[in-house]
């Protein structure tokens, strides 16, 4: 079973955070991944730019466009992993993983229903 | 505690700081007063947050405890009487943490922080007093490490920021919430102060960019953060584009010895394409608007040459066209100077040089006037005229930097311009 797992932390104190303390929690979010990808569990991952870069499509007629993320929250969508997990305990046990990288925030864990990987690389 | 707890919470500190002393600042409508109760909330937080876990807001937590230790203090200097302790205090804050944040009232935060920054640019605060006071205040910046960025004594830029702060106090806060007119021009004045802030940063010179880099970064958080309370503002778009597009070129601004090189000559592999992608973003957005603006227009020059993979591609012809926007926009004879760069390229030297002719008397002391001009001379292969416009640019730089900066200028439109022949100049000596 795909689970995708959902990274929300505060926006701002994400963004306060030194070079140093950023890549010293992307070293360590990398041993997690490094550990999926040799068992061949881990799909695409992304890191979000910030939701002052995004732009929202309200489905009117015509489509309305407005600025900024879907929801206004008090923690952001920052990035997300597709991981194949057996269960709901084991992709909790990924995200908890994750957790243990940086402090603060939570994942969301959800199960993914239609999976295309795509032909993408960067 | 652990060195890496404390810096983390040191960082949540820094980024619940605006709202929090914005609040603070609302509730006690004196300065000194809100930054001394966030700095004793500060003190509480670092004591407690490491036992207890870090709030789910921090802000709020900080807004509470700052307020409740001040007026703690107020009712202690009246009557005398003991308080309970710190930590009972906390932890009863604590267990009511979530359900005090969900009542503070969040519909003010977006004002709050606003008015903290526009006390800041206060018209009559010379900009550097607007700059120093932003980074202590705004951004919590130790007087320390302001004075460092700014390579003055530490005495001298607390005396600074306590002039910046009895003017501020003398000239009075506005606390009623501001209209639209009056909100936008605080954006206004908000939106020049961070970008002074970034030019400090990025006019630093090759021996003081590292010492100073923290200001474009810190620049560029605070226009996030200004970006992420207005989200439509199409000219703070601008802004945070302009921003994060120049300091993507920072790895690349600089040679070993410290010396700057032209945009031209950068490794554009060291350009950082996240913060380009991040920039691009923006302006695509903020042009949607159709509500054009200094900031815009900048970051669209930036844009351009972002896009462009190599110097070649680079798209003058639509440069020319956007410095023809931004001297409708902000006429100044430094944008015509920055325009004729673009006709050059686009429509020869001549045409460029027609273009800066009129700006000799108001350029008169401006030394890249005539070191454009020289190089746009040169091109026309009218070296003694070149030769003089060198020597007096020259004579014009206020620093060795600048000096150096004009001769690389003028040393590689030698060899763009007259790829065979040598050309010897007077004035080419170290100043």
């Amino acid at each position: 079973m795909l689970y995708a797992i959902l990274c929300y932390h505060d926006e701002d104190f994400v963004g306060s955070w030194s070079k140093e303390q950023d890549e010293a929690v992307m070293k360590k979010l990398a041993v997690v991944q490094e550990k999926l990808t040799q068992q061949g569990r881990l799909g695409p991952v992304a890191r979000l730019l910030p939701t002052t870069a995004a732009a929202t499509l309200r489905k009117e007629d015509p489509p309305l466009v407005l600025d900024g993320p879907y929801a206004e929250t008090k923690e952001q969508l920052l990035g997300f992993y597709i991981v194949d997990c057996k269960n709901l305990d084991e992709a909790l046990d990924v995200a908890g993983d994750l957790g243990a990288a940086n402090p603060g925030g939570a994942y969301e864990v959800r199960p993914v229903g239609v999976f295309r990987p795509g032909g993408l690389s960067t | 505690m652990s060195e890496a707890d404390t810096a983390w919470i040191e960082t949540a500190l820094t980024s619940a700081r605006p709202q929090a002393v914005g609040a603070l600042l609302r509730y006690f409508r004196d300065l000194d007063t809100a930054e001394e109760a966030f700095q004793n909330a500060s003190l509480r937080a670092l004591k407690s947050w490491p036992q207890n876990g870090p709030p789910r807001d921090p802000a709020a937590w900080l807004i509470m405890v700052g307020r409740n230790a001040a007026i703690d203090e107020v009712r202690r200097t009246r009557k005398q009487q003991p308080l309970p302790e710190d930590d009972q205090a906390i932890s009863d804050l604590d267990d009511a943490e979530g359900a005090l944040a969900e009542r503070l009232d969040g519909s003010h935060y977006r004002d709050d922080i606003l008015r903290l920054m526009f006390i800041c640019c206060h018209p009559q605060l010379p900009a550097t007093q607007q700059i120093a006071l932003a980074l202590r205040i705004v951004s919590g910046l130790t007087v320390k490490q302001i004075a460092r960025a700014f390579l003055v004594s530490d005495a001298a830029m607390e005396q600074r920021i306590t002039r910046a702060k009895a003017k501020v106090a003398e000239a009075g806060t506005p606390f009623e919430a501001p209209g639209a007119i009056e909100r936008s021009e605080r954006l206004a004045g908000v939106a020049a102060i961070i970008y002074l802030i970034f030019n400090e940063g990025y006019s630093a010179s090759g021996d003081t960019a590292e010492i100073r880099k923290p200001l474009c970064e810190e620049a560029i958080r605070l226009a996030r953060l200004l970006l992420r309370l207005f989200q439509s503002e199409p000219e703070i778009m601008g802004l945070t584009a302009l921003i994060l597009l120049q300091h993507a070129r920072s790895a690349a601004r600089f040679a070993a010895d410290g010396s700057l090189i032209l945009l031209d000559d950068q490794d554009r592999s060291l350009w950082n394409g996240t913060m380009i992608a991040e920039g691009l973003a923006l302006i695509d957005k903020a042009m949607r608007h159709r509500r054009s603006g200094p900031y815009q227009i900048q970051a669209a020059i930036a844009a351009l040459h972002a896009r462009a993979a190599t110097p070649e591609e680079t798209d003058w012809a639509q440069i020319d066209l956007l410095y023809g926007a931004l001297e409708v926009a902000q006429p100044s004879p430094v944008v015509t100077l920055n325009r004729a760069v673009a006709v050059a390229k686009v429509r020869g030297p001549q045409a460029a040089l027609d273009l800066i002719e009129p700006l000799a008397s108001k350029l008169a002391n401006y030394f890249h006037f005539y070191g454009v001009r020289g190089a746009f001379l040169m091109q026309l292969g009218r070296n003694d005229e070149a030769c003089v416009a060198f020597d007096r640019a020259i004579a014009l730089a206020n620093t060795s930097a600048e000096a150096a900066h004009i001769r690389m200028h003028i040393d590689r439109l030698i060899r763009d311009s007259q790829p065979k022949q040598g050309v010897a100049r007077q004035g080419a000596k170290a100043t």
